[in-house]
């Protein structure tokens, strides 16, 4: 076990934002937050991460977790001139430790590039390299696919997923966006201020209280591009098949 | 060359090393509203000193610290965006500085030197003083560089990677303090964020490190120290706004370098 909430309360400004919320998270398992907007995922990610104290209730920690995280959105200032490299060096000093992250997410070549000029899939990867840096044993990702594209999308939850084997991490993934996440995931906890309901994929779709907030309409997505791409959009091409000129899209 | 000239252009270089790396943060930091706000307080921290008769370096660089923590403390509370606070705090400690001295009973300050600097009335004993302030700066800047990067890019990480951003920030404000209260003696209340601003936006164009834009900026504010006093001494301008105006300058000059390298 790496760590447990126990009946967290939490509120702002009077009005509560999250009830009676316990749950916890395992090692080299992925669990996934989902909820409506407003649902209180981000509060509760970061009363994970230590940065809000909650109202009431307990979070107990394993005594050498280490955290890596990836958040939701990031915004540095164009006057403060930094490379990628940098950006992960403020994480961990070695450069060699930087560059085999920036190599693992696949983005080595943008080493020198200033940060600020990535586009919004490589600042996701990005964001990415600089949460496994310090060998953590949980990865705490908040809405880690924002802005990119459905099959770099895609592509990040598989990333996200081998580094996370390769790690022998826990994983905790904040989503609102439940046809990607879900069939990769171990748990599922559904999140309206309460939890919800919460349990295998399988098992959460088809409880009432998630199909009261998600809709029957949702099933678990299952991909059938049998092909990938690469970051450019181009045809990785790895079966024996031939891919006609309307295949390569960004 | 006379004394004075010398002090004012020693005085000048203290203070520029120091302007370079924290105008750095304030740039990045986009805290130039708040700069001014801290600088406007100075000149309270002036007529207290008066009134109170305490050592006026003491109060110059108080009166900004406490206004800090009172900013950040209304922040938290959040019934009033940053900007508007700053806007309220600002001119209310420019307001009640000015009354103050105003109604000091015999005219022991020079109003216009507190507002736009008297760099060629620096003494021996301001040296001191400057370079003493000026080494404890470079000391803190130095010790805490990499947190301050680290808070600077992105608070939360940095929270998550184990700085504490509570720390850190508060002795950024207390450089901040400590180097308005150096700079108020170089060109005065109402330029000190030119002085901490425009070097910074200057060596923008010129750095791809954080550390090399530091470095530029201290270099671009110490050439425009001296350009000014060179102004000041050959067509009698005043000293503080001809440092600014060359510091204006040299900025207008890195725009076209810009231009001629790509």
């Amino acid at each position: 076990m790496l760590l447990t909430l126990n009946g967290i309360h939490k509120s702002f400004a009077e009005k509560p934002v999250l009830e009676d919320v316990s749950l916890s998270l395992k090692q080299g398992e992925i669990t996934t937050l989902i909820g409506p907007n407003g649902a209180g995922k981000s509060t509760l990610a970061k009363i994970i991460l230590g940065l809000i104290k909650p109202d009431s209730g307990t979070r107990l920690s394993n005594a050498d977790l280490n955290i890596g995280y990836m958040p939701q959105k990031i915004s540095i200032d164009p006057t403060l001139p930094i490379s990628t490299c940098r950006f992960l060096q403020l994480a961990n000093t070695s450069h060699q430790a930087c560059h085999e992250a920036l190599e693992s997410v696949g983005i080595r070549h943008l080493t020198k590039t200033p940060i600020q000029r990535l586009s919004g899939g490589e600042l996701q990867r990005a964001l990415l390299a600089r949460a496994i840096l310090r060998n953590p044993n949980l990865l705490v990702l908040d809405e880690p696919v924002q802005g990119v594209d459905v099959n770099g999308q895609n592509a990040l939850y598989k990333m996200i997923n081998s580094l996370a084997k390769t790690l022998n991490c826990g994983v905790l993934m904040v989503s609102h966006d439940l046809h990607l996440v879900m069939s990769a995931t171990d748990q599922v906890i559904c999140l309206n201020r309460h939890i919800c309901c919460e349990g295998h994929p399988e098992k959460v779709t088809q409880d009432p209280a998630f199909i009261n907030i998600f809709g029957q309409t949702t099933a678990i997505y299952s991909h059938h591009h049998d092909h990938d791409h690469n970051l450019h959009g181009e045809v990785l091409d790895d079966h024996n098949h031939q891919h006609g000129e309307s295949c390569n899209h960004d | 060359m006379t004394d004075f000239l010398l002090y004012a252009f020693l005085a000048g270089i203290g203070v520029a090393s120091v302007a370079g790396p924290l105008g750095c943060f304030v740039v990045w930091r986009r805290m130039a509203y708040f700069g001014d706000t801290l600088a406007h307080s100075a000149l309270l921290g002036v007529s207290l000193g008066v009134i109170l008769d305490v050592n006026l370096n003491i109060t110059v660089a108080a009166i900004p610290l406490i206004m800090a923590m009172g900013l950040v403390f209304l922040e938290q509370r959040g019934f009033l965006s940053l900007d508007t606070l700053l806007g309220i705090l600002s001119h209310s400690a420019l307001a009640l500085g000015l009354i103050l001295i105003s109604l000091l009973p015999d005219v022991r300050v020079d109003l216009i030197s507190l507002l736009f600097g008297d760099l060629l009335a620096v003494t021996q004993s301001d040296l001191w003083v400057i370079y003493g302030v000026a080494c404890a700066v470079m000391l803190l800047l130095g010790l805490l560089w990499q947190q301050l990067i680290n808070i600077t890019v992105d608070p939360e990480l940095a929270a998550v990677e184990g700085t504490n951003v509570t720390l850190v920030s508060t002795a950024l404000m207390l450089i901040t303090a400590l180097v308005i209260a150096l700079a108020m003696k170089v060109v005065g209340v109402l330029l000190i964020t030119a002085l901490l601003i425009i070097p910074a936006a200057t060596a923008r164009r010129l750095s791809h490190t954080p550390e090399q834009m530091a470095v530029v900026a201290s270099v671009i504010a110490m050439i425009a120290v001296v350009m000014g006093l060179a102004m000041s001494w050959y067509i009698d301008t005043p000293a503080g706004p001809s440092v600014v105006i060359s510091a204006g300058v040299l900025f207008s000059l890195s725009l076209g370098y810009r231009r001629l390298a790509s």
